[in-house]
């Protein structure tokens, strides 16, 4: 066999693709954020900044050096876990995003709980009866839901939820969260609405893999075996289809990196998201890198999980 | 080289094939039809100036006078929805258009040139393609400012890479296709390839691609705008409409629910009229 | 007269095409199946003989539907039925074995799971016993390692096997009926022999009736009993199998018949005038794959080719697949620069690879494809597609060029008319014309012709073979043409040359091919083309240890 259909090299070339584009992925990032406007300097001294404190404040920041090698230090920094100082508050920036990252996490790790199994579900049954009134019913459902932004979904449940049917409260995160349903409550809001965005995705593509895999001739001759529906699909189509579908829950969770910059701005839910809108703002330079590189990283993890899935589910590759 | 071509080149069209085209694409265009022509002839069909304060109540409601309420400055929304069909279909479609016309380009001469240009372009713009669309938007827009140039290219460059895999797929496909081997070896050079035997064949799934792509540009630029970083006031497009009129929300006033009901049916009809293509035009891969 | 076994009766199925018309593929066809007998349905691509084989299992593929008659299987009647009742007959008492074997199996499932799978399915016995019957089978179709051959994935074991190992998969479930679809197709001659030999043996120890569908009428002579012949969804002529092939009454079968008979090939005689230099010398050809290590790829594929092919003669090459006839076509035209070695054309140095080559080098060698739904632009006018080469390599526009292209499809025998078309609006034949059209607007002296005649039906492959000959007289061409097929080598070539795994074994007339081959590999594939001879496959002894080195079972 040629060296490439061994897997442990080509789960060795996703790895190392996967740290490339890590390195690619935080020099951009490094440097967008070099583009914002105005000296670092002249912002953080406000109205004391007299040119001699402005020189003095630069040398001390390192902000003389070239880029590079300031790129250099920084990524050095990160490896070492050490994410820099807040510009505006004088804090670790390790500190400051701490738990917020955690805050962020439970509302991802609850939306992924939620929206898998139940996109999953709805994907391969849809396949399963493709152009039943199931099937349609659920394509222009998911078909509306992925065609409106994130904000309309959040407004729209909070319209219904909080203020039509008063089951909810629109803005959850204040109020004490020491029992279970108060937790619930809470967290209902932005779990709903990233749940929506996040399966309607899920379920296109699950539906798409299936339905690809169904046309193959090998699901057809289950068929002339006498095998019913259920066994053509759960049995040939869908182990077939684990890569595409691994592929599709990666991409539609990677979604959640963007949609909670929404989520979290509406609801006002303390999460990295919100610290790094409130970041631009205030121009925060090392704060925003960390937290554009906490979502770039998380979202190059989710694709190169679904890879090694898509590689480890193939006989041909095994 | 091109011009002495006698016999012009046929694009498949649902006329020359006779294709059924299905009653919910027929919608979806006409409703694309509709914001297209209100965009164009936008300024003449506005009842009000839109940036004037015309009511002196603020989240009106429908009325004869004001077909469709007024906003939180008492501003006409028909109007302003009108306005902001210019800005949102405008942006949008310079975005989309210089995204996959690059895409396209780079995509096509790359899966015919191959070797290193191809290892090298696919492996930089994947990589460009792991940051997520909206935080790039966020951090570029925050960082030179938000003008409709900048929201224009940030949009396109966002969407870039996705395009160019698109394309490289498909004339990837189509390279290997018996009949550029045989141009290739009458000795034709890669314009003639890619112009005359790649590109007519992977157009259909192109413009289908271009048209989903289209449905997420509006998306990122209302999530944009809902931020407060795209267009910027006094002028608006429909996702900033939705921004300016939030506290309404609560009201239910029609100064939020129609310009959200503005990108909603737009994006809805481009997915359905997508949807509906006969599948030999979307993927004749 | 027993009962039959099948019996149906003016079955008409309909289709419904893209642009949403109806139109009727099967149009009132009626046949009968006594217990134990296998009947073939033979006819050309398009014939409807899949759609009917499928309808007995009461199966239509997308888009198709029974709309009329009745198809009754033992008690059963198949039309009459719900999906859910044919699905309990399907593997018990009627079994599918399909063309492409290595596309039916599972490619995640393990070959045991899937080859008891009906009786799991129809819980039919338990797996154990399942099992032990699945091995008797892969011994009783002379499948080696029949222990541990289950175990395998299906990319593991060869095509030849996994076709095999699909009739174990149809035979597990004891059904009345095989449906064989095409099942040698795909294979290799000297692979297909022994492959039919498996199923012939074991059809005959169980007595169970069969369906064979082929468009091969030598294949279907050596296995069916009744030949059905069908042409555009009717039944034109059934009767048992030596009487369809010794006295055949429709015109149809006559013809189908006809096309099989090898016309001897007459060397052409150019007036000669002088000396020629030869149309194409090969000497030392090597060319390959993969990435290049020491002037040399990794994939090594041709290993020294030499030849020589005089002009206003045809020169043949065969061999089975991966035998390197095709990289062949390929270096020579440049397409697949080889390493090292040399071409000459008509007394000219031809440069390796196609940036190197003149215009006027390009032009002299052209090379026409097999499959010429790949090998036209589909998004290209017929006129277009021939117009290219013209303006390329002789600078023609406008009322010339198209005075040219219409000369040109009277070359091929077509219509001017059709310049207008699409290729997608023609036939496989015509498309085929067009194809070989569009290599003689470069006007060139050597044409490479790479398994041309391969995926047409026989009818349409004769006539395309007897164009070649015509053009040959008219323009003073030379070919080199490429196949896997003898019987067509010997129809147009003077020389053959029978390549074995890149490399070159035997050089002989093609005349002679037949009697007086001496390498043992050239003798092996001789002896495996079907005869059309119902005795030809039990008559049939061949060297196994000959079979054993050369066959790629």
């Amino acid at each position: 066999m040629i060296l490439s259909r061994m897997p442990w090299f080509l789960i060795a070339q996703r790895l190392g693709i996967a740290l490339l584009t890590l390195i690619v992925v935080s020099f951009a990032v490094f440097f967008a954020t070099e583009l914002l406007p105005g000296d670092v300097a002249e912002i953080l001294l406000g109205q004391a900044a007299t040119p001699e404190a402005v020189a003095g404040l630069r040398d001390a920041m390192g902000l003389d050096q070239p880029a590079l090698s300031r790129f250099i230090g920084w990524l050095i920094g990160l490896l070492g876990g050490d994410f820099g100082t807040s510009y505006v508050n004088n804090m670790p920036v390790a500190e400051l995003i701490g738990g917020r990252l955690v805050n962020s996490l439970k509302l991802a790790g609850l939306t992924t709980l939620l929206a898998v199994p139940v996109a999953l579900t709805l994907g391969i049954s849809a396949a399963m009866w493709r152009n039943s009134i199931f099937d349609r019913i659920i394509s222009m459902l998911t078909i509306s839901v992925i065609s409106v932004p994130e904000f309309m979904v959040a407004t729209l449940s909070v319209l219904i939820f909080a203020v039509w049917l008063d089951w909810l409260p629109a803005l959850s995160f204040g109020v004490n969260v020491d029992s279970w349903s108060a937790i619930l409550r809470a967290y209902a809001m932005p779990v709903i609405t990233l749940g929506f965005v996040v399966s309607a995705q899920m379920i296109r593509m699950t539906r798409a893999a299936v339905i690809e895999t169904i046309n193959t001739p090998y699901v057809e001759m289950a068929l002339l075996k006498g095998a019913s529906r259920s066994r053509m699909v759960l049995r040939h189509a869908l182990p077939n289809a684990l890569g595409p579908i691994a592929n599709a829950v990666a991409l539609s969770l990677s979604y959640l990196v963007g949609g909670v910059i929404i989520v979290e701005t509406i609801f006002n839910y303390p999460g990295v998201a919100k610290l790094m809108l409130d970041a631009v703002s205030t121009r925060d330079l090392p704060l925003i890198q960390s937290c554009a590189m906490i979502f770039c990283v998380s979202y190059l993890l989710l694709i190169t999980l679904a890879d090694l899935v898509a590689i480890l589910s193939n006989p041909r590759l095994r | 080289m091109l011009k002495t071509l006698s016999f012009p080149l046929r694009i498949v069209s649902p006329k020359t094939y006779g294709y059924r085209f299905s009653w919910v694409g027929r919608i979806g265009l006409g409703v694309i039809l509709l914001w297209a022509g209100l965009a164009i002839f936008g300024p003449a069909l506005q009842p009000y100036p839109p940036g004037e304060i015309v009511d002196w109540d603020y989240f009106g409601p429908m009325s004869d006078q004001f077909w469709l309420g007024t906003d939180y400055l008492g501003r006409d929304i028909l109007s302003r929805i009108l306005m902001g069909a210019r800005y949102t279909l405008g942006i949008a479609l310079a975005s989309v258009f210089l995204a996959c016309a690059a895409g396209v380009i780079l995509g096509m001469v790359a899966a015919v040139i191959g070797g290193w240009f191809d290892t090298i372009l696919s492996r930089l713009l994947d990589a460009f393609n792991g940051i997520p669309s909206l935080l790039f938007g966020l951090v570029v827009v925050a960082a030179i400012g938000s003008s409709i140039p900048v929201l224009i290219m940030t949009l396109a460059a966002i969407y870039l890479p996705g395009s160019y895999r698109f394309a490289r797929a498909l004339a990837v496909n189509v390279n290997t296709m018996d009949f550029v081997t045989v141009a290739r070896a009458r000795g034709e050079g890669t314009p003639y390839l890619i112009a005359r035997e790649i590109f007519p064949n992977i157009l259909g799934p192109v413009l289908a691609d271009l048209g989903l792509r289209f449905v997420f540009i509006v998306l990122v630029l209302s999530g944009l705008s809902f931020l407060g970083l795209g267009v910027q006031p006094p002028y608006a497009d429909w996702g900033a409409l939705v921004r300016e009129n939030i506290e309404g929300l609560s009201l239910g006033a029609p100064a939020v629910v129609f310009p959200s009901l503005a990108i909603a049916s737009l994006t809805i009809s481009v997915n359905m009229f997508i949807d509906n293509l006969p599948t030999k035009i979307r993927d004749r891969s | 007269m027993t009962k039959p076994l099948v019996s149906v009766c003016d079955l008409k199925i309909g289709a419904v095409s893209d642009a949403g018309r109806k139109i009727e593929i099967i149009k009132g066809v009626s046949f009968d199946i006594a217990p134990g007998e296998i009947v073939a349905l033979i006819g050309e691509s398009g014939s409807g003989k899949t759609t009917i084989a499928l309808s007995l299992m009461g199966h239509t593929r997308t888009g198709c539907a029974i709309n009329g008659g009745t198809i009754r299987l033992g008690d059963h009647d198949v039309t009459a039925m719900s999906e859910g009742q044919r699905a309990q007959i399907r593997g018990t008492e009627v079994s599918y074995v399909p063309q492409s074997a290595a596309a039916a199996f599972n490619p995640s499932q393990k070959i045991m799971d899937q080859v008891i799978e009906i009786a799991a399915i129809h819980q039919l016995m338990p797996r154990a016993q399942a099992e032990d019957k699945a091995i008797e089978l892969f011994r009783a179709l002379a499948l080696p390692d029949a222990q541990t051959i289950g175990s395998r994935y299906p990319h593991q074991v060869s095509g030849g096997q996994l076709q095999r190992l699909s009739a174990a998969m149809a035979l597990i479930g004891d059904p009345k009926l095989v449906i064989f679809d095409e099942p040698t197709t795909a294979l290799d001659v000297t692979t297909q022999i022994e492959v039919l030999r498996a199923f012939r043996s074991v059809m005959q120890k169980g007595a169970i009736a069969g369906v064979y569908v082929s468009h091969d009428l030598a294949v279907v002579a050596q296995i069916a009993d009744r030949i059905v012949v069908l042409k555009g969804g009717e039944i034109q002529e059934v009767g048992t199998a030596e009487q369809i092939l010794k006295s055949p009454s429709h015109p149809y079968t006559q013809q189908l018949l006809q096309a099989f008979d090898p016309v001897p090939h007459v060397p052409v005689s150019f007036a000669k005038s002088e000396r020629f230099p030869p149309i194409l010398q090969v000497s030392d050809l090597c060319a390959g794959y993969g990435p290049v290590k020491n002037s040399a790829p990794a994939a090594k594929i041709l290993k020294n080719v030499n030849f020589t092919l005089e002009r206003g003669k045809n020169l043949g090459v065969i061999g089975e697949s991966g035998s390197g006839k095709s990289t062949l076509a390929r270096a020579i035209s440049g397409i697949l620069p080889p390493y090292r070695g040399h071409v000459m054309v008509d007394g000219y140095e031809q440069p390796g690879a196609l940036a190197q080559r003149t215009k006027e080098q390009l032009r002299r060698a052209q090379i026409v494809f097999q499959l010429a739904d790949t090998a036209l632009n589909p998004a290209q006018s017929v006129g277009a597609i021939l117009g290219r080469p013209l303006t390329f390599y002789h600078g023609m526009t406008g009322r010339a060029r198209e005075a040219r292209v219409i000369e040109l499809l009277d070359m091929v025998r077509l219509p001017a008319a059709i310049r207008h078309r699409l290729p997608s609006e023609l036939s496989g034949g015509q498309k085929q014309r067009i194809n070989l059209a569009r290599a003689l607007a470069a006007d060139p002296v050597l044409i490479l012709c790479d398994e041309i005649t391969s995926a047409l039906d026989t009818v349409v492959a004769a006539a395309i073979i007897d164009l070649l000959k015509e053009l040959q007289r008219e323009l003073q061409l030379s070919y080199l043409f490429i196949s896997h097929d003898l019987s067509t080598v010997e129809a147009i070539c003077d020389d053959v040359l029978v390549m074995y795994k890149g490399e070159v074994v035997e050089a002989l007339p093609a005349h002679q091919m037949s009697r007086d081959a001496t390498h043992p590999y050239s003798r092996l594939l001789v002896s495996s083309v079907p005869k059309l001879d119902t005795g030809w496959l039990s008559g049939l002894e061949q060297d196994p240890e000959l079979v054993a080195r050369f066959a790629n079972r």
